[in-house]
């Protein structure tokens, strides 16, 4: 029994760093632009096809690890300061309706493009777990891919963001503007640049679980969906900007479902949304969620 | 005499000009069309477009070199494809828009199981041809009493049972089975074929786990360290597309391939994405009597120039959706050529068209099928183990065994869960000598 407590944990770790690395950057988006992106699910499986396009077009196992931040980098870079100058700064005064009307919208046209570049034939590209190798754990065969660095990259990036939010000028920056955009740009921050800089930080995150995911899956049209329900899902019972709670919560959903695969396979697929009604209908704002302003 | 008066004389033309409208068009007598219209439902987006996508390309060449030689009969054919990823309600309307806008004459629909029952009630009341091309559930022609639809493929029942028989026939000894199926309608039913005929034929294997992991998964880790830790003798998977594909990748990178046997009813859909991933010694299904390299056709001109064809076009082997949409067209024409026989060279009505695909037998591309007078199609199930060899860098099939109908379909007027019951070990030992691959 006690093996397979671990061997569980061990599995869930996993699934909650893939799912934290998602959620993060669509609590990010929506802490500081309250912008509630249902494009995000397009930038995890653009930056998911991109890097295993990356990966094989480089053919060096060693150099695959690599190809997974480049793609990352790259979709944050270029589509991220294009979608947030050419469309959502032009709707941050209009209803959230709106808002969540147009990010859908973007969210089908991406889906689209994403078609018309890599076709609808599922494409498997896993160079750099094969490079990395095998592990056992009590006569179970894991993937170190999936046993160290997914978890490791998840952990990476949460101590980052806190610390860059908490302890940089600029991380600063953003959370005064998070928590006072008029008083921020009255005393002179300007509130247009951190929107950008918040944006193409989350975009580069949701592309960044997308290429870590890559080689893990089979890219298939219509993977954004899926992550972006889990990502609400994650978020919602988080509390809406809660960058840490993400974490948790990710972690509980890992947890939950792994456990759920040993114990009650039956509830597998609901656990996420079971988590969440439960956290809901107890702490209405999430998790971690409160009526403060300050989102970040 | 009756006098000619202008009254009458108008009455008349009235007549004339509004018959067209007022009288079915069934009712004219029929005409040669100046083309055949077919409307094509199929998956163009979303994880079935894997399906979808090879199904309309097949109807694409092939339309194109019907047309070629003349269409059938001499009426060239045109195809209209309609997606049927945005639901049942979508499909439906789009249905309708086809029959009564477009004036399509037949529809090819659909691949989803829950577009084909909804479809079917359809095509009854708007008297609409239906060819029911890909989708799998017994159900249909089971429950439903059906005239204007047919089904130019098996169904889910041979699709299962073969690959038990298969199984039963080269592992008699076989303690535990663990089941991974997606969590919807095909993988909840499949699995239920599976057991019931399971418990059937050889009562006392265990069922170790049962997992269904949701629709669309992407990550089988979890599932992979319990099979690992429960060791069954055989791991069964109906999953398809991307979702297969990752769960085989998963398995292979994990070493569980080598602790128990798989069964894969679809997976010869994935053999040429996976690559030599797939280890030997897999149970592999082609959910019918197909394959690119198959045992008995694949020598003969029309199957390699299809194959060549279309690998030059699309760049990849044809799989099982290639097919049966080709079984479906190659049925259609087979139809109305029989149809204008007997109808004397006129032109058939679509009662007519119906009437002679019930019990017609056609060629296809690897053999020849025949639709029983409910309507179901009745083709061989190609069942094979996984071989690597150097003429392909993904695994062919070794071992080849075509499981006639007689011996995994249900009979008419029969429920093939119920009749599953009925197979035994006698079952098994009627499979058929499996043909080895040959270079």
């Amino acid at each position: 029994m006690g093996l397979l407590l671990l061997l569980a944990a061990l599995d869930g770790l996993a699934t909650a760093a893939q799912v934290f690395m998602v959620a993060v950057g669509l609590t990010l988006v929506f802490g500081v632009l309250k912008i509630l992106n249902v494009a995000h699910g397009s930038l995890f499986a653009i930056g998911a096809y991109l890097a295993s396009t990356l990966v094989g077009l480089l053919g060096v196992p060693w150099l695959s690890l690599l190809a997974l931040v480049a793609a990352a980098l790259a979709v944050g870079v270029v589509l991220g300061p294009l979608i947030e100058r050419g469309l959502l700064a032009r709707i941050y005064d209009k209803e959230h309706v709106l808002q969540l009307l147009v990010t859908f919208a973007l969210f089908m046209i991406l889906e689209d493009v994403q078609k018309l570049v890599w076709g609808v034939q599922p494409l498997f590209e896993d160079a750099p777990v094969r490079f990395l190798g095998r592990i056992e754990v009590g006569g179970i065969f894991y993937t170190s891919y999936q046993l160290l660095l997914l978890p490791g990259v998840a952990l990476a990036s949460l101590l980052a963001l806190v610390w860059f939010l908490r302890r940089t000028l600029l991380g600063r920056t953003i959370v005064a503007v998070t928590h006072d955009r008029e008083v921020a740009e009255a005393i002179g921050i300007d509130s247009r640049r951190v929107y950008l800089l918040t944006f193409t930080i989350g975009a580069a995150l949701a592309a960044m679980g997308g290429a870590l995911a890559a080689p893990t899956t089979s890219l298939v049209p219509g993977i954004g969906v899926q992550m972006i329900v889990l990502s609400f899902a994650v978020i919602a019972t988080a509390g809406l900007g809660r960058i840490e709670g993400a974490a948790v919560t990710a972690l509980l959903i890992g947890l939950g479902r792994s456990f759920a695969v040993y114990f009650a396979p039956e509830l597998e697929v609901v656990i996420p949304y079971l988590l969440m009604v439960a956290v809901l209908l107890v702490r209405p704002a999430g998790l971690f969620g409160s009526t403060e302003v300050r989102r970040v | 005499m009756t006098r000619l008066t202008r009254r009458t004389a108008f009455a008349g033309a009235t007549a004339v000009l509004a018959a067209p409208w007022i009288v079915p068009r069934r009712a004219l007598g029929q005409q040669k069309p100046a083309r055949i219209r077919i409307g094509i439902s199929t998956f163009l987006s979303g994880p079935a477009s894997v399906f979808g996508v090879p199904g309309r390309n097949a109807a694409e060449l092939l339309i194109e070199q019907l047309n070629a030689k003349g269409g059938i009969a001499g009426v060239p054919v045109e195809a209209l494809v309609i997606d049927e990823a945005p639901g049942v309600n979508f499909l439906l309307g789009e249905c309708r828009r086809l029959v009564q806008n477009e004036n399509v004459d037949v529809m090819l629909a659909s691949i989803s199981s829950g577009s084909c029952l909804a479809v079917a009630p359809l095509a009854e009341e708007l008297k609409m041809p239906n060819i029911m091309w890909d989708c799998g559930t017994q159900r249909i022609f089971e429950e439903g009493n059906w005239r204007w639809s047919v089904r130019t493929q098996a169904n889910a029942v041979p699709e299962i049972v073969a690959p038990l028989l298969y199984l039963l026939s080269i592992r008699p000894d076989v303690q535990t089975v663990a089941v991974v199926n997606q969590d919807y309608a095909w993988g909840r039913d499949s699995w239920a074929i599976w057991k019931t005929a399971m418990e059937a034929i050889k009562p006392g294997i265990r069922v170790v786990a049962e997992l269904f992991p949701k629709f669309g998964a992407t990550d089988f880790s979890t599932e992979i360290t319990r099979l690992q830790a429960l060791r069954p003798d055989v791991v069964f998977s109906t999953s398809w597309g991307g979702e297969l594909d990752t769960f085989v990748r998963q398995a292979a990178e994990r070493r569980l391939f080598e602790r128990s046997l798989f069964v894969l009813p679809l997976a010869e859909s994935s053999l040429e994405r996976v690559g030599k991933t797939l280890p030997e010694g897999v149970i592999v299904g082609a959910r019918g009597d197909h394959w690119f390299l198959h045992p008995t056709a694949r020598d003969t001109d029309r199957l390699k120039s299809f194959v060549a064809e279309y690998r030059k076009r699309f760049g990849l082997y044809p799989i099982y959706p290639t097919f049966h949409m080709a079984q479906a067209l190659f049925a259609l024409e087979a139809a109305y050529t029989k149809a204008i026989a007997a109808n004397g060279g006129a032109w058939p009505s679509r009662e007519q068209l119906m009437n002679t695909l019930r019990g017609l037998e056609f060629d296809h591309l690897t053999g020849r099928m025949k639709i029983r007078e409910d309507g179901q199609g009745l083709e061989p199930m190609l069942i094979g183990l996984s071989k690597h060899v150097p003429d392909y860098p993904f695994p062919v099939l070794d071992r080849m065994v075509l499981f006639p109908p007689e011996l995994t379909m249900n009979p008419i007027g029969t429920k093939g869960l119920e009749w599953v019951k009925g197979l035994s070990m006698e079952t098994v030992a009627k499979a058929p000598a499996p043909i080895p691959y040959k270079a």
